[in-house]
This record gives structure tokens, sequence and C-alpha cells, in this order.
């Protein structure tokens, strides 16, 4: 009945205990409060069933923040064990539970905080750059968001019932094997990825759809947005990337549950095909996360330089020559595999390539900048740190591109500080700057500027002392991972102040949190009104803020870029009337259910409940059965209530 | 009135995942490819594997492809009974295919080359065994087209189901040519 799950898996030592007790009071103070304010039904029937897109978004948004704090807790233990457990002291955490820290805070920032942020800026604004009602495929939208969390949910609760996977965030075989990591940490990760990765396709399906299929009459591809370009890009590498993720961790989990031998260290099994297999996912993910941030940038860089874009065909260009090296270059992941110097060659210069066009896109951001009257917001203060964070991880990246150089930097903390680097001071920033830009259309309101600006210098005055003493402890010879440090190393000083760096962004992110309430105790006066809060170019800025459910009174035609722009150049608002019946789709409840089944699949499989597995397979089955035979899936807002919402947000 | 019609997406995004779907079936070629000689001293390809018995097979799938087209013809001129007829031959020659395959794999477990005895059968039953998997996919699709058919007739819905449908199948013959020449063809020959 329970397969392996017993009331050990309950029982943990003092600190895991901690963070179970966090779990489960932080859940059940959830459920109290909305018993409480009697917010069950509002909350299932407008924000969980919801189809709208937007609404989705904030959803993932919600999702990102949580995990970035559940990530980012993991961060703050091991930079504290690091810190002490030098010398004669061994830390406080054992090192098992080390691993399981290391693991969990790889997989949550990638998966469940960056993609998660990802898919909330696109769900919410993506539909109205390019003039859609919606997304192609709503209710797999809404699939898609569930399936996210779900993985999530399995994660976390790792923490409560079981154990995590000690065994980084790649979980490289033999040592992920079952002969060597024989609890279920491995398969909780496993099961994890599967799932959200499902919806991170799925996503992908849908929004390479809407992309081509939903644009308003007369955006041409070459008039597209950079982001919705970026987007485009981002998501054919998810395509093309999470089957090959999907198919390795299938590979993996077959050896571990029927004892097969892909990558088992006997009869005949290959763990360096696991290698190369999970990096040919591994890298393209990396694009499929910094090229939206390079659209963001694309987009906020015009805005408050007050010019057009320079460059927008080099930009595009660009973007789809990224996309295409980005699957490339894995091996140069481990050079030190022994592939031979031919074979590392070609991937070093693969590697050297990618920095050509990126390099592009510095220049074209510098560019449009020259000479334009320039307004140093938020957005743009994450822009300009990212612009030296980024060039920082892009010149250490090109010198571990070199195979002779990277066999001394591989697997030491150069490499780990280089690729947050990358991550925070690229995608991270990226998105902290989309999300400080669309947040009044978004919310409806404006963020409180001076609290944004010191939550950035905190940011970037915590990751240069984080991270810059990673770089010297990597080029000193501090291999990553490690949970004791030999006093005689030397390596001591610097890790401390890695920690003080590692505390110094843990308060940027509290003011973060703090200036997200503050602005919305003032929602009030901070309110925009206008829908174009910052004088923007691009359609999204068209409508108002919040959009309205069905997102455009009329969908907009579109004569060239910056469409935008060129109506307002024109004195057009594209919001009088008459105005049309409009179909929607009405919400459903079909996307909680086929994550629900998903979620006991991945349980019964983490703990050898076999008896679970037909049946959640089953209910999917039934469930998608049962909607195909639904009629009544739209509705129609009458042309009498678009006119009454028009009229509410613009009184003339 | 402005219609949200979503349903004119459906082809273009079920090649979209059907592109997708074919980088799934890439990876396990590639482990097939890399693994297909860690015999661990165990019988390799040429000993395993009859090309007659995958011929019949692989004739049988074809077939039910060429039944399966036959339904969406035949939902085109709205005759009810043609689609049952083609469909449910469609079901009958792809659970016909799924015995053999499973007959198959079964012998291979009864003389011990089971998936644990070596990578080469790991790769090998993983391999087939997706494409398999997929089969039954396609089996509950066509039992809840029949299931649609049964109680609405040919309207537009279903017969735009049935050319989705036929989408699908026709990918996976496609698959199991690439299975057929790559593991059982070359197999055979030993290479």
């Amino acid at each position: 009945m329970f397969g392996i799950l017993t009331s050990a898996a309950f029982i943990h030592g003092p600190i895991e205990t901690g963070g179970q007790l966090v779990v489960v009071l932080g859940g059940v103070s959830v459920l109290l409060l909305l018993t409480f304010t009697k917010r069950w039904k509002w909350l299932f029937r407008e924000w969980l069933m919801s189809l709208d897109a937007k609404k989705i978004g904030i959803m993932y948004l919600v999702l990102a923040g949580l995990m970035l704090v559940r990530g980012g807790i993991d961060a703050l233990m091991m930079r504290g064990q690091q810190a002490i457990a030098v010398g004669a002291g061994s830390g406080y955490l054992s090192p098992d539970h080390f691993a399981q820290v290391f693991s969990a805070h790889g997989v949550i920032m990638i998966f469940f905080v960056a993609m998660t942020f990802m898919f909330g800026l696109i769900n919410c604004i993506l539909p109205l750059q390019i003039g859609a009602r919606d997304v192609a495929f709503p209710l797999m939208n809404s699939i898609s968001f569930w399936l996210t969390a779900t993985g999530a949910i399995l994660l976390n609760l790792s923490l409560v019932v079981g154990e995590f996977a000690a065994t980084g965030w790649l979980a490289y075989p033999p040592l992920s094997e079952l002969a060597y990591s024989p609890g279920v940490g491995v398969d909780y990760y496993i099961w994890a990825l599967q799932i959200a990765g499902i919806g991170t396709l799925l996503a992908a399906v849908n929004f390479i759809v809407t992309i081509v299929k939903e644009r308003a009459p007369g955006m041409t591809l070459m008039r597209m947005p950079i982001f919705v370009w970026t987007v485009l890009a981002s998501m054919l590498l998810v395509l093309f990337a999470f089957p090959i993720l999907t198919g390795t961790l299938a590979m993996l989990s077959l050896d571990r549950a029927i004892g097969m031998h892909f990558f088992t260290t006997t009869l005949g099994g290959n763990a360096m095909m696991y290698v190369n297999l999970i990096w040919a996912w591994g890298h393209p993910e990396v694009y499929i996360l910094i090229l939206p941030a390079f659209g963001i940038f694309s987009e906020l860089v015009p805005v408050f330089s007050q010019k057009r874009l320079f460059g927008y065909t080099s930009m595009v260009v660009a973007t789809m020559v990224i996309t295409i090296l980005s699957f490339g270059v894995w091996v140069h992941h481990f050079f030190t595999m022994g592939a031979g110097a031919n074979v590392n060659a070609f991937f070093g210069i693969a590697t050297m390539a990618i920095a050509i066009p990126t390099g592009v896109k510095v220049f074209n951001w510098l560019f449009t900048m020259f000479r334009g009257r320039i307004r140093y917001t938020t957005p743009m203060l994450w822009f300009m740190g990212f612009l030296f964070t980024f060039i920082l991880g892009g010149m250490t990246g090109v010198l571990m591109s070199v195979p002779p150089v990277d066999f001394q930097l591989h697997n030491s903390l150069f490499l780990v500080a280089h690729f947050h680097n990358m991550v925070i001071g690229g995608v991270l920033f990226g998105y902290f700057a989309g999300l400080a830009y669309w947040f009044p259309k978004i919310f409806g309101f404006g963020l409180h500027e001076a609290l944004g600006k010191l939550a950035f210098w905190l940011w970037i005055v915590g990751f240069a002392v984080a991270f810059i003493p990673l770089y010297i402890l990597g080029l000193m010879g501090m291999t990553r991972r490690l949970d004791f440090v030999d006093a005689a190393s030397g390596y001591h000083p610097l890790l401390v102040v890695a920690l003080v760096g590692a505390c110094i962004i843990a308060l940027a992110v509290s003011v973060q949190f703090f200036h997200f309430l503050v602005s919305l105790r003032e929602r009030k006066h901070r309110k925009d009104s206008s829908g174009d809060y910052w004088g923007g170019r691009t359609l999204e800025w068209s409508t108002s803020s919040p959009a309205p459910l069905y997102n455009f009174a009329h969908i907009p035609h579109v004569h060239g870029r910056d469409a935008f722009w060129r109506m307002k150049e024109k004195g057009e608002s594209g919001r009088e009337g008459p105005y049309e019946d409009i179909m929607l789709p009405k919400n459903s409840a079909i996307g909680l259910f086929i994550a629900g089944f998903a979620f006991l699949f991945g349980f019964g499989m983490v703990w050898h409940m076999w008896w679970m597995l037909p049946v959640s397979l089953l209910g999917i089955f039934v469930t998608i059965l049962v909607r195909s035979f639904a009629t009544e899936t739209e509705y129609v807002v009458p042309a009498a209530v678009v006119a009454r919402t028009e009229a509410h947000h613009h009184p003339v | 009135m402005t219609r949200h019609a979503s349903h004119d997406y459906v082809p273009f995004g079920l090649w979209v995942y059907i592109m997708s779907d074919c980088v799934l079936f890439a990876s396990l070629f590639a482990a097939y490819a890399v693994l297909h000689t860690e015999t661990a001293g165990g019988p390799a390809a040429a000993a395993l594997f009859d090309p007659h018995f995958v011929l019949i097979e692989t004739l049988v799938l074809l077939t039910s492809s060429f039944t399966c087209g036959l339904a969406v013809l035949a939902a085109e001129r709205k005759n009810v009974r043609g689609v049952w007829a083609a469909l449910v031959a469609t079901l009958l020659l792809g659970g016909a295919f799924l015995a053999m395959e499973l007959t198959e794999f079964g012998n291979l477990i009864a003389a011990g080359n089971s998936p644990q005895a070596s990578a080469f059968l790991s790769a090998f039953f993983t391999l087939v065994g997706t494409h398999g998997l997929h089969i039954f996919i396609g089996g509950l699709w066509m039992l809840a087209l029949l299931m649609h058919v049964a109680i609405r007739g040919i309207t537009k819905g279903t017969s735009r189901g049935i050319l989705y449908f036929s989408l699908f199948w026709h990918f996976l013959d496609i698959v199991w040519i690439c299975i057929f020449s790559l593991v059982y063809l070359f197999g055979s020959l030993s290479l």
C-alpha cells in the first residue's frame, strides 16, 4: 500500500526538522488564513482555475518568488557552513545534508526560480505585445503552469517526507545510480523535473504557436518587438532541448527503478553518455533563460533612452545565431572527460564564437543609449548593472572556453563564480528589470522607485562581495561543493567575505519584498491611469493597466515596428467605440486535476507505490476524455460590457 | 462577433509537438547507437532478432497507417460506417502490432535476454518500448475517437479529431521505419 514509505521518512535531524516545520507551518497558516478570510471560492474561481494568461503569469511570478526564498535560504546555509567548517570546526551540517542543500539550491534556482520567473513574464506580456487576446491554447497554458507547480511541490515535499538528492543539480551517474544513492532523493529529483519539464515543453508549444499564429494583422516577423523574437528563440530551444532531458532522466529512472544498465558501472553502462546527454539539454537551457532577458533589455533600453532600438535586424540575427550555436557547445562543460584535443578544440572555438553575436547585442544596446536622453529608472539601473556583471561573466566564460585553462579551472569555485555571474548578473537582473518595467502593466500601479533602487544597489554590491572572492578562491585551487576546508589552505578569510556578500543579497531580497508591500499599500496614488506608464513604444502600453480580461477592445492594426509609438504619433488610441462582442475561454479546473494526478504519479514512483501509477494515469486519461466532450468552453463578453470597461479605465 | 478560434491552431501545434517527440526518439536512438555493442558477454543483435517476424510486424503497422488514412477520407465524406470500419481496423492492427512486440519481448526475456542483462538490451527495450508506448497511447486516442463518433456522429469536431490523430499515427510509422532499419536490419547484418 505505501511502497517503501515508512514512518522513518518523517524523522530527521534537528536542522532538517526545522525545514520540515517551516514548510508544514507555512502551509497550514496559508490554509487557515484562506479559511478565516473565506477566500477559498475566490481563490479557485478567480485564480487557480483561471485560463487568463495574465493571471497564470502572476501565479508563475508568485511561485518564482516563493522558490527564490527557498533557494536563497539554501544558499545562506551553504555559505554559512563553508564559513565555519574550517580547521577544527566541522560546521553545523552533515556532509550528506550539505550535499542535499547544494543540489536543491541548483535545481530550485534554475527550474523553479529562473524558468518560472521567465514564464511569468512571458505570460503577462507576450500576448499583449503581439496584440493578441490570449495564447493559442489557454487550457494547455493552465496545465503547463500546474505541472510546473507540481514539480515544485514534489521537490519541497522531499524536505518533509524523505530526503532530496545529494548528487549535485545534474545528478551525474554513477553517483546517482541506486548502488551509490539508495535513498529516494534522486527519485524526487527525477520526478520533480520530469513533471515540471512536461509543463515547460507544453508551454513552449503553446508560445511558438501563439507567436506564429496570433500576431495582430500587419505585425510581420520583422515588426515583432525583440522580446517576442527572443521568446520565440527560447521556446524553440525548449522544444529541441527538453525532450533530451526527458529521455535522459527516463533512462536514469529505468536504471534505478527496474535495474537497467544505461549509466551503471557494470554490464556495459556508460556514465559519460549521461553527461553528454544532460549537457546537450543543459547548455541550450542556459540560452533558454538568457535570451528572454536580452529581449527585456532590448525593450526597455529604447524606452529609457527615448530613441528607437539601434540595429533591430542585427539584434534578430544575433538572437537566431545564438539559438543555433547553443546546440554546438555542450562539451565545454566537460573538457576534462578526455574526448581528445580535436574535439575539445572544436567545442572551445564554438564557445568563443557565441561571444560574437552576444557582443553585437551589447553594442546595439550601447548605441541605442548613445546620444539618447537617458532616464535612470530602476529598470534602467538593472540594465546598467547587468552590463557590468554580464561582461565580466562573459569574459571569464571565454577564458574557460580555452581547454587548457579549463583543465585548471574545471569544478573549481572559479566556475561557480562564472555561472552565477551569468545567471544572477544576466538572467536574474534581466527578469528583475522586466518585472520593474512591466509591473505597472501587470498590476496597474507603479513601484516605489527609491526602494527599488536601494534593492538594486544592495544586490549588485552583495553580488560583488559574494562572488568575486569565489573567483579568487577558484584560482587558488578550491574545488566546488566542499563541506569542510583545511585551515592551512588559506581559503577561510575569503569564504567569510563571501558569506557577508550572501547576507547583503538576502537583505536586498528582503528590501525587494518590502518595496512590493509599500507600493501595494500606496497603490491608490501610484495608479497607472494612462496605461502608458513609461512612455512605451510597443503594444502592451496601448491598453489599460492592468489590461482588461480581453486585452484589447479592438485588435490593433500594425503598420511598422514600435507600433504603439506610431499610434501615438498619429494621435490614435485604438480604444474608441463602437465595440463588439468578444469571445473568451471559460475558466477550467482541468489543469488542477491533471496536475493532481501527475503529483500522485510522481509520488508513487518515488515511494514505489506501484498501484498509484495506473490509477493516476487512468485519472489523466479520463480527465482528458471528459474534457474532450465539453462544448461550451467559451463565453461572450457583450459589447456593452466592453464599452463599460473601457469607459471605466479611460474616462474621456 | 470575434471568435476565439483556437482549434485552427491545433494542426500546427501538433506538428510542433511532433518535432519535440522526434527529439525524444533521437536521444533514445543516440543511446542505442552508443550502447548497441555493449552486450556484456551476451548475444549480439544478429543472434537475437528474427527479421522475418519483424517484417510482418512492420507490414501490420504500415497497413494500419493505410486504414487510418481511409478513416480520414471516410470522415471527410461523412461516411459513418466507413469511419467505424477503418478506425476499428486501425485499432485492431495497432493492437496486433503491440501483441507481436510484446511476444518478441516475452521471448527475449524468457531466454534470459532481459533489459537488465546488458546496456545493449536496456537501450533496445527502451527505444522499441517507447515506440510501443506511443502506439498504446494512440490506441487510447482511437477509443476516445470511437466514443465521440458513437455519441456525436460525424461532426466537424470528430472529423477534425480523426485528422489530428492520423498525423500522430503516421508519425509513429515513420519512427518505426527508423527502428526497423537501424535496429533490426542493421542488427541482422551484425554491423
